[in-house]
C-alpha cells in the first residue's frame, strides 16, 4: 500500500486512432509525434506535472512497444518517483481468465486495484488524443467546491462543428443537465474534452454497477456518466477557454501542427512556467545553410536545412537538402528530402526518404477537383523513389518505386 | 583488457579559467557555453560516457555554482546512479589549508575520494579543449603500447595556454623528449587528456606534493620522461584548444563547417548535455537565415548570417545579426544591428541600436547587461 494520495490520474492511452491510418501502424496513437518534438501524450503527461498531479496510470494496449519505450521510467517528466510517479497499466490474467479493456470504463474497472493502492479522493480520466494545456488543479478545485461526484471539462465550439462532439447542456449554477452524443441538430455547443475528475469513492461504485451490466458498452460517454446523470448523481461542467484540439485525423492532425505557426493562435509552448516535456534525443542544434530558405517554420534540433522550406514543421534530424523544397507540410524525425524533391501539404513519418525529384502532395489550387485534394501521408520509413509521385489525399506505406525519366517524358 | 567500469574519470573544471576571463568570471572554465545549446564540461563528460566510465569525480576550485546547476544530478549523462556516477569535488578547506592553485594540490585535495574508488585506472582530462573522441581507443593504444601513462595529443598549431608540452615521439608513440611549447609553434601539443593507473597516479601526486612540487607537467611528466614510459597518441579529428576570447570564437565558428559539426557531433558517440524542454526554434515570415547552427527555443523573425545561436534568442524584426556568437536568451530588438559579436547570457540589445567588433575580434558584452 502505497501513502494515500489526494488525486491520481489515468490516462487512456491504448487507443489505436485507425482515422491516422498509417501514421499508427505500429505505434499507438498518443505516441504520434507532434509539434517539433513532442509526442501527444506529452501535452496530458505535461498538464499532469504542471497540475501537481505525480501518480499517472497510463493505459496502454495498442501497439505498446515505441510508447512503453519513450515513457521509461518517466524522467522526462519528473514522474520517476518514490511515491507515486507513471506507471504503464496493460491488460493482465486473472485468475477469471484473461481479457483486453473492452471501453474506456472496463481499462479504469481492470485497474481498480492500482487505483485503491492509492486511496485517492479523486481520479482525473485523461485521454491521449488532445492537444491542449490544462491546470487540472483548478478544475479538481472547482470539483470540490461544487462537491460534484463527477466533473467534465467542458469547451465552447462553434456551432457549425458542434455536432461532431458529445455535447451537455448546462444550467446557471454549472450543473449538467442533459447529454447529447454528435447529434445531427445541436442544442448546445457546450463540448465534452474527454477530461473527467471523479470522486473514487463514487466512481468505484458506478465501475463496478457498469461491468456487471451486461448490455453496457463499458464506454465512460456512452454509459457510465449517462448511468450516473440518471441516478441523480451531481455532475458538473467545468468551463475551458484556450487550445485544444483533438488530433484523431490526417486533417486536424496537420492542421493543429501548422497552428504552432499561427501567432493568433492561443497555444504557447515557450511559456516557462507551463512546460511541455519531452524526452529529446541528443543532437547539436540545427544548421541552416547559405542556400536554405527557410520562412514561417518550425525547425528543431539536429535538423540539417540547404533547401526551401516554409509553413511547415520539421522534427529532430530531419534533412533537406539543396534545392528541395518543403511547402506547408509537417516532416517527422530522421527523414531526409533529397535534392529538387517536393514536399507539399504533407505529413512525411519518421525516417522516410524522398528521393531527388519527387513529388509529394500537391497544392489545393492545383487541383482542380477540390473532392481530390488532400493532406498527402508518406508512412515511417518509406522510400519515395527518384521522380516519383504521390498523389493529394494518398497514404503511402510501401516504398514508391522510381520513374525513370522516358516514362516522365511520356 | 582494461574494463570500462575500471576506470575512473576525473575531469578540472577550473583548469585555464584565466584565459577566457571574460567568461569564466561568474563561471568555470566547464560551465562555458559552447555550440549554441552546451558546455565545455559536456564534451568531457559525455567521451567519458561514451566509452562506459561509469564514475566521474569533477574537481572545482571557484565559481562553481553554475557547474552545479548544470550537472545537477549528472543525470543528463546517464550519471545519476547509486554506485558511482558523478561526485562534484569542491575544494576541501580544512584548518590552515587554502584552496589550491595547481593541478598537483587540486588532485592532492581530493586524494581521499581517489584512494577510496575501486577502480585501477584513471583517466583525466581538462575542458579547455573541445573534441570527441573515442576514449575506447584512447585505453587500447595505452594498453597496447604497454605504456605507463598515455597522453592525448593533437598536431597543429600549439595554443596558449600556459605550461603546454610539445612531444617529440619515436616508434609506437613513445615520447622521447618534451620541450613547453611558445603559442603559435606548430607542434604535436598536449590535449591534457591523461591515462594512467590509479596507484601511479597517487604515487606521483603524493611524491610531489611531499617535495612541495608545483606543476604537473614539469614535475611529473617531463622530469619522468627518462624514467616512466611516456607516450603521446595523436587525436585525428576535430579538436580545438580554448586559450582565449579570440580562439573562443574561432572554435565555435568552426562549427559552421559541415565537416567539423559532423566530427564533434558524430552520432557513433553523442554529446549530452542539460534539457532545457524549449519549445523548437520558430522562424518568423519575414525571416532570412544563413549559414547558422540554431537552437531549440530560437525566435527569428529578421536577419541572422554566420551566427551561433544558443537557446531561447529572440532576434526580432528588422534586426541584422552576423559573424557572432549569441548565447541563451540574449535579445536583439526591432531594427538592431550586430556584427561580430559575442553576448553572453541574456544580454538585450534595445530596438534599433547598433554594436559592432572588427572582422575576427569579436566584442564581448556580459551577462545580463541591458544596451
Amino acid at each position: 500500500m502505497s501513502k494515500k494520495t489526494e488525486c491520481i490520474a489515468m490516462l487512456l492511452a491504448g487507443g489505436q486512432g485507425s482515422r491516422l491510418g498509417i501514421l499508427t501502424k505500429n505505434i499507438a496513437k498518443p505516441a504520434v509525434p507532434y509539434g517539433g518534438k513532442y509526442r501527444i501524450i506529452d501535452f496530458p503527461l505535461s498538464n499532469c506535472v504542471n497540475s501537481g498531479i505525480y501518480t499517472v496510470g497510463v493505459l496502454t494496449q495498442y501497439q505498446p512497444l515505441e510508447l512503453n519505450d519513450y515513457i521509461g521510467n518517466g524522467a522526462a517528466w519528473d514522474l520517476d518517483r518514490e511515491s507515486g510517479g507513471v506507471h504503464i497499466l496493460s491488460p493482465y490474467q486473472q485468475i477469471k481468465g484473461s481479457e483486453w479493456y473492452k471501453g474506456t470504463a472496463n481499462a479504469i474497472y481492470q485497474n481498480i486495484n492500482f487505483i485503491d493502492r492509492y486511496d485517492p479522493e479523486y481520479v482525473c480520466i485523461l485521454s491521449g488524443d488532445h492537444i491542449y494545456k490544462m491546470d487540472y488543479s483548478k478544475m479538481l478545485a472547482y470539483h470540490k467546491e461544487k462537491n460534484a461526484a463527477c466533473t467534465i471539462a467542458m469547451l465552447e465550439v462553434p456551432w457549425e462543428e458542434a455536432s461532431r462532439f458529445g455535447l451537455m447542456m448546462v444550467d446557471d449554477n454549472g450543473a449538467i443537465t442533459a447529454f447529447e452524443e454528435k447529434p445531427k441538430e445541436p442544442h448546445s455547443n457546450k463540448a465534452s474534452m474527454g477530461v473527467y475528475v471523479f470522486t473514487w469513492s463514487k466512481l468505484r461504485e458506478y465501475l463496478l454497477a457498469d461491468e456487471a451490466d451486461e448490455n453496457s458498452s463499458n464506454d465512460f460517454g456512452k454509459d457510465l456518466i449517462p448511468a450516473m446523470h440518471q441516478a441523480g448523481e451531481r455532475l458538473f461542467a467545468y468551463q475551458f477557454d484556450g487550445y485544444w484540439k483533438d488530433v484523431g485525423t490526417i486533417d486536424s492532425l496537420w492542421e493543429s501542427n501548422l497552428d504552432l505557426l499561427r501567432p493568433s493562435v492561443d497555444l504557447d509552448l515557450s511559456d516557462p512556467s507551463w512546460r511541455i516535456y519531452s524526452k529529446t534525443a541528443a543532437a547539436p542544434p540545427h544548421y541552416i545553410s547559405a542556400k536554405a530558405k527557410v520562412q514561417n517554420s518550425m525547425v528543431t534540433e539536429g535538423c540539417s536545412i540547404a533547401g526551401n522550406v516554409d509553413y511547415s514543421v520539421l522534427f529532430a534530424k530531419v534533412k533537406v537538402e539543396e534545392g528541395a523544397v518543403v511547402d506547408s507540410s509537417i516532416i517527422m524525425p530522421g527523414t531526409v528530402i533529397k535534392k529538387g524533391a517536393v514536399v507539399q501539404y504533407a505529413i512525411v513519418a519518421e525516417n522516410a526518404v524522398i528521393e531527388p525529384g519527387a513529388v509529394v502532395g500537391e497544392k489545393p489550387e492545383n487541383t482542380p477537383n477540390r473532392e481530390e485534394w488532400g493532406v498527402a501521408v508518406v508512412g515511417a520509413g518509406v522510400r519515395v523513389g527518384r521522380g516519383a509521385r504521390v498523389a493529394p489525399k494518398a497514404m503511402v506505406g510501401e516504398d514508391v518505386p522510381a520513374v525513370s525519366a522516358e516514362e516522365e517524358a511520356k | 583488457m582494461i574494463r570500462s567500469n575500471d576506470i575512473l574519470g576525473l575531469i578540472h573544471s577550473n583548469a585555464y579559467d584565466d584565459c577566457l576571463a571574460e567568461l569564466t568570471n561568474m563561471r568555470t572554465m566547464g560551465s562555458v557555453p559552447f555550440g549554441g545549446r552546451y558546455r565545455l564540461i559536456d564534451f568531457t563528460l559525455s567521451n567519458m560516457v561514451n566509452a562506459g566510465i561509469g564514475k566521474v569525480g569533477v574537481l572545482t576550485k571557484s565559481n562553481y555554482q553554475s557547474l552545479m546547476d548544470h550537472l545537477g544530478t549528472g543525470r543528463a549523462w546517464d550519471l545519476a546512479r547509486k554506485h558511482g556516477g558523478m561526485y562534484l569535488l569542491p575544494p576541501f578547506l580544512l584548518g590552515e589549508s587554502g584552496s589550491f592553485d595547481n593541478r598537483i594540490e587540486a588532485i592532492k585535495g581530493n586524494m581521499n575520494f581517489i584512494e577510496r574508488s575501486d577502480e585501477e585506472y584513471v583517466l583525466m582530462s581538462d575542458c579547455n579543449v573541445v573534441m570527441n573522441f573515442s576514449a575506447a581507443d584512447f585505453v587500447a593504444f595505452h594498453e597496447k603500447s604497454g605504456a605507463d601513462i598515455s597522453i592525448l595529443a593533437k598536431r597543429g598549431k600549439v595554443p596558449a595556454v600556459k605550461n603546454t608540452l610539445v612531444f617529440s615521439c619515436g616508434e609506437g608513440g613513445r615520447v622521447t623528449s618534451a620541450v613547453f611549447g611558445s603559442a603559435g609553434d606548430e607542434g604535436l601539443f598536449s590535449a591534457n587528456i591523461y591515462f594512467m593507473k590509479k596507484a601511479l597516479l597517487e604515487r606521483l601526486i603524493n611524491d610531489a606534493a611531499a617535495m612541495k612540487k608545483k606543476s604537473f607537467e614539469e614535475d611529473l611528466i617531463l622530469e619522468n620522461i627518462g624514467s616512466l614510459k611516456i607516450f603521446a597518441m595523436e587525436h585525428q579529428g576535430f579538436a580545438y584548444a580554448i586559450d582565449s576570447l579570440k580562439t573562443y570564437y574561432e572554435a565555435n565558428m568552426a562549427l559552421l563547417e559541415a565537416e567539423n559539426a559532423h566530427d564533434l557531433f558524430t552520432s557513433k558517440r553523442p554529446i549530452y548535455t542539460k534539457v532545457r524542454d524549449d519549445m523548437p526554434a520558430l522562424y518568423g515570415i519575414e525571416s532570412s537565415v544563413e549559414n547558422c547552427l540554431v537552437s531549440d527555443g530560437c525566435v527569428i523573425k529578421g536577419t541572422v548570417e554566420n551566427c551561433i545561436l544558443a537557446r531561447g534568442v529572440t532576434v526580432e524584426k528588422g534586426a541584422v545579426v552576423r559573424n557572432s556568437v549569441i548565447m541563451q536568451d540574449s535579445f536583439i530588438g526591432v531594427g538592431a544591428h550586430v556584427e561580430n559579436v559575442i553576448f553572453d547570457k541574456s544580454v538585450v540589445l534595445k530596438p534599433g541600436k547598433t554594436l559592432c567588433g572588427a572582422e575576427g575580434f569579436p566584442v564581448f558584452v556580459g551577462k545580463g547587461i541591458v544596451i
